[in-house]
């Protein structure tokens, strides 16, 4: 073995890094594990990309099929067994298509964004934790990271809307900031009560603090995460951005081929990573009943795909409120909400935690046992 | 109960009181007003207390040759009766009959509809354009001596 | 200091998901508020009043199905009716019976697809548009039963019926009146306990009675606003007037309103199909009449009808010949349609799209 990670290491407590920069290590002399760490990183970055389009690929047929069956027909069953290859017969289709920009179009903004919009859900999926010491990045600032990064999403919704040069987009990207931006504060003030209770912005943290689940915990916090989450995600009922039978498609009019493909994927896989955030922060992401440390990745996937099954649940069931009213939803409901949760949360908090400041299981459930009845008065 | 059809000889009479001179000819089941009073006619059918005729269920044109006969059907929903009411205009230009817009604004696109396939103009129609057909379509679809396109 | 804003002029249409048929509005905003709207149409402009003139008397039958392609059998009812009208032909009972069945079946259908697309263009993705088209569905097998044809039906002639209902109809249609009630329940307690669909609905696209009167506005949205004239019970026709049925009406001529009738016409539809059932006498369903029709000269009639839409009327005038001389339709979705100017300006685009999908208009009955 020439270059491998010791227990000293900076990067030890990371097992998927450490595993593959191990194993390329045997091949490499030692004068070279600057190399091994440049591989290891591109390897993972290859991982992660690989994995989120996956899992935005399999989101897309699981979305179909549920939808289908909830809306009484059959959805893709045609290729590959139960129509799973779908996604990969609509990719080849839109890969072969011209590559159309629009002659009122400010290129450049145009061409953009569909990185811009894939960027943040690859990226702010780099923080999760995906089993027992296994994530491709453990930032100590990880929930403000996530919030800054799917931030930059509205940015793309507007370069989206303003360069295509119609006026259905712009519509759609004048909804979506005034949305976006009035929804991100009740979400970030969701996720303040997760960073109070576990004292810490990681989300290995965070996983590691929950005795208990925090959706117990946070009843309010998890309710207006998940309208705000929708909201950001442009689903039903938030989905004033795209309003198929208003605006066409949105902010995505005129948006064709690959470049249509990556907006449709930066969309799709946003509710997987929405929901692998939701599940870390909410539902103890890799952590479960038993065998956690074996099992984790299966843990968090059941979990991921509860969120998953939930927002198309909410997709197939309810109309689209009106901009007034989702604005009026987001200002006078969901805000007041988010601060009531973080004010009772940090009383909690402060006079519940140990000198450590950490929570034990009995506090938590104690919390609970408050802010469960709390929840059901206030909303 | 079925929606009866006002008496024609009635009819006339009631509105020889109130605009003489303005029925052109009655028959048993017909009347026809004429064209530069059938507005006037019309309001006041509509205002009568007696009549309250206030839903204009359809206006039609026909194309008879030697003239094009604009028909009126209104409706009582009080009374629940109804009638026809007719007027002539001759000619095979563009003959003009006075609009019924300011009374019933449901007149509003029925009139244009007569003005693009019969070709007969309403007056005061404050938006006299085609409806169906385009702008610069040759003709008038519906009048009897209009000529097919020989190939499509 | 109030701000400054552009009015922008989008073009919605021909082509557009929520337009329903070929229909194009060139609408002015200001912001999301609508502050000016021109409706363009005639994109299915079919000329079926000149076609009219030079089929015979039958053959115009199947012109009038591609009117309101969602609602056919009373099209052909009302063309039926005139034609009769103009002949003096006397339809045998079972025949009027057969017709009104078919009719309010047709009913039930046409509504089913007005309510599932105001609920689709509410934004609720493809589900309660499904389900209402799988009712439809079993409607129209039951069409399909009857004559063979789905959607352009062609049911009716002058003078009665094509043919009388094969014998496994009458299980089927059973099957059916036992069913449809419980799936109503379902379908108008989607709209009853769904907090959005209300918030959308409520208050939304009110029209003013008298300004529907003005505009020639009937149907469904004239009962919504709180009138009730249906010209089945106003002008009985066939054998409406020994059937029982109530004439739902609503109060405000709103969005929910609108909804509310036409949910209410199809339980009332129901009535009349079972009742229809109940009384059908036996004997033949079309009356005997020669190949080719030929009414007197100058004859001229109007027959309507209730459409799903609204008032639906053929005035027919002949020349003695075997075809009319001139053949008026007037369509309820033409004039529903005048009154778009109120039931649009000053809404939001979100409203827009619903308060265009309350008043049901079908492009190919605007257009004929």
């Amino acid at each position: 073995m020439n270059c491998s990670i010791g227990p000293d290491s900076l990067f030890h407590d990371n097992v998927l890094y450490r595993h593959i920069y191990n194993a390329i290590g045997e091949f490499i002399p030692s004068s070279l594990c600057w190399l091994d760490h440049i591989i290891s990183g591109f390897l993972i970055i290859l991982i992660l990309v690989n994995g989120v389009l996956l899992g935005a690929a399999l989101y897309v047929w699981l979305e179909r099929r549920v939808l289908g069956r909830m809306q009484n027909r059959l959805g893709p069953n045609r290729w590959g067994p139960f129509g799973l290859l779908q996604p990969i017969a609509d990719l080849v289709k839109l890969l072969t298509k011209e590559d159309l920009v629009p002659q009122g179009a400010d290129r450049i903004a145009f061409l953009m964004v569909p990185i811009v919009v894939v960027f943040p859900l690859i990226a702010g999926l780099a923080v999760v934790p995906i089993a027992r010491n296994t994530f491709l990045a453990d930032l100590n600032i990880g929930v403000l990271y996530l919030v800054a990064i799917t931030g930059l999403s509205t940015l793309g919704i507007f370069m989206a809307g303003w360069s295509s040069g119609n006026r259905y987009a712009m519509f759609g990207a004048m909804r979506g900031v005034a949305m976006l931006i009035s929804y991100e504060i009740p979400t970030v003030l969701s996720m303040v009560g997760i960073v109070l209770l576990a004292g810490s912005m990681s989300l290995v943290d965070v996983v590691n603090a929950q005795h208990l689940p925090f959706i117990v915990v946070q009843p309010l916090g998890i309710l207006v995460f998940l309208l705000g989450i929708s909201a950001e995600l442009n689903r039903t009922p938030f989905d004033i951005v795209e309003a198929e039978s208003e605006l066409v498609a949105g902010y995505h009019t005129e948006y064709s081929g690959i470049k249509f493909a990556l907006v449709q994927m930066a969309e799709f896989g946003g509710v997987v990573a929405a929901s692998a955030v939701a599940s870390t922060l909410f539902l103890g992401g890799w952590s479960g009943p038993f065998l956690s440390g074996q099992l984790g990745a299966l843990w968090f996937l059941m979990k991921l795909g509860f969120f998953v099954f939930l927002f198309i649940w909410i997709r197939a069931t309810f109309p689209r409120l009106r901009i007034d009213q989702i604005m009026a939803f987001a200002w006078k409901f969901l805000f007041p909400l988010s601060l009531i949760n973080i004010f009772a949360t940090t009383l909690q908090v402060y006079w519940l935690r140990d000198d450590t400041g950490a929570l034990s299981r009995g506090d938590l459930g104690l919390m609970a046992a408050i802010n469960i009845p709390l929840a059901l008065v206030t909303s | 109960m079925m929606t009866s059809f006002l008496d024609v000889g009635e009819l006339a009479q009631h509105i020889q009181a109130a605009y003489p001179d303005s029925v052109e000819e009655q028959t048993a089941s017909h009347l026809w007003i004429k064209p530069p009073l059938i507005a006037d006619v019309c309001r006041f059918l509509k205002e009568d207390p007696e009549l309250k005729l206030e839903f204009l269920n359809s206006i039609s044109a026909v194309d008879y040759i030697d003239h094009f006969e604009v028909v009126y059907l209104m409706t009582s929903f009080e009374f629940n009766h109804s009638t026809f009411l007719r007027t002539r205009v001759p000619g095979r230009g563009e003959p003009e009959v006075p609009s019924v817009i300011e009374i019933w604004p449901g007149a509003d696109y029925q009139e244009r509809e007569i003005w693009d396939l019969m070709g007969v103009r309403f007056e005061g129609h404050p938006n006299m354009k085609r409806i169906l057909l385009w702008e610069g379509f040759p003709g008038h679809p519906l009048r009897k001596d209009f000529q097919d396109a020989v190939e499509y | 200091m109030p701000i400054r804003t552009e009015p922008i002029t989008v073009n919605i249409g021909p082509q557009h998901p929520s337009t329903h048929g070929v229909f194009r509005l060139r609408v002015t905003f200001d912001g999301e508020m609508i502050v000016d709207v021109e409706p363009i149409f005639g994109y299915l402009h079919r000329g079926t009043e000149k076609l009219a003139e030079e089929r015979n008397y039958t053959q115009i039958v199947t012109l009038t199905d591609r009117l309101d392609y969602v609602a056919s059998m009373t099209n052909n009812q009302a063309y039926c009716l005139a034609v009769e009208r103009l002949m003096g032909i006397e339809v045998p009972i079972r025949g009027q019976y057969l017709r009104v069945m078919a009719a309010e079946l047709q009913r039930i259908a046409s509504h089913l697809v007005a309510t599932g697309f105001l609920l689709q263009d509410l934004g609720a993705l493809g589900t309660p548009l499904m389900y209402c088209f799988r009712e439809r569905e079993r409607i129209l097998d039951l069409f399909e039963m009857l004559c063979g044809a789905r959607i352009t039906v062609s049911y009716m002639r002058p003078g009665g019926v094509y043919y009388d209902a094969p014998e496994d109809f009458w299980p089927a249609l059973d099957r059916f009146l036992d069913y449809m009630p419980s799936y109503l329940d379902e379908l108008e307690q989607l709209l009853a306990e769904n907090e959005i669909i209300l918030v959308r609905v409520r208050n939304v696209g009110n029209l003013p009675l008298d300004r529907l009167i003005a505009c020639s506005a009937s149907g469904p949205i004239l009962r919504a606003s709180g009138l009730a004239w249906d010209w089945r019970k106003a002008d009985p026709y066939d054998v409406y007037d020994g059937l029982e049925f109530d004439v739902p009406v609503g109060t405000n001529g709103d969005n929910l309103d609108r909804f509310w009738v036409r949910m209410q016409e199809m339980r009332q539809s129901l009535r009349i199909v079972r009742q229809c059932v109940e009384q059908m006498p036996p004997g033949p369903v079309r009356a005997e009449l020669p190949l080719v029709l030929r009414p007197p000269k100058g004859a001229e009639s109007y027959g309507r009808v209730e459409s799903p839409k609204g008032e639906l009327g053929f005035y027919l005038i002949s020349d003695g010949g075997i075809s009319p001389y001139r053949c008026k339709i007037r369509s309820p979705s033409l004039l529903n349609l005048t009154m778009i100017k109120d039931l649009l300006i000053g809404w939001k685009l979100a409203d827009m799209i619903v308060n265009l999908g309350s008043i049901d208009i079908n492009m190919g009955e605007v257009d004929r």
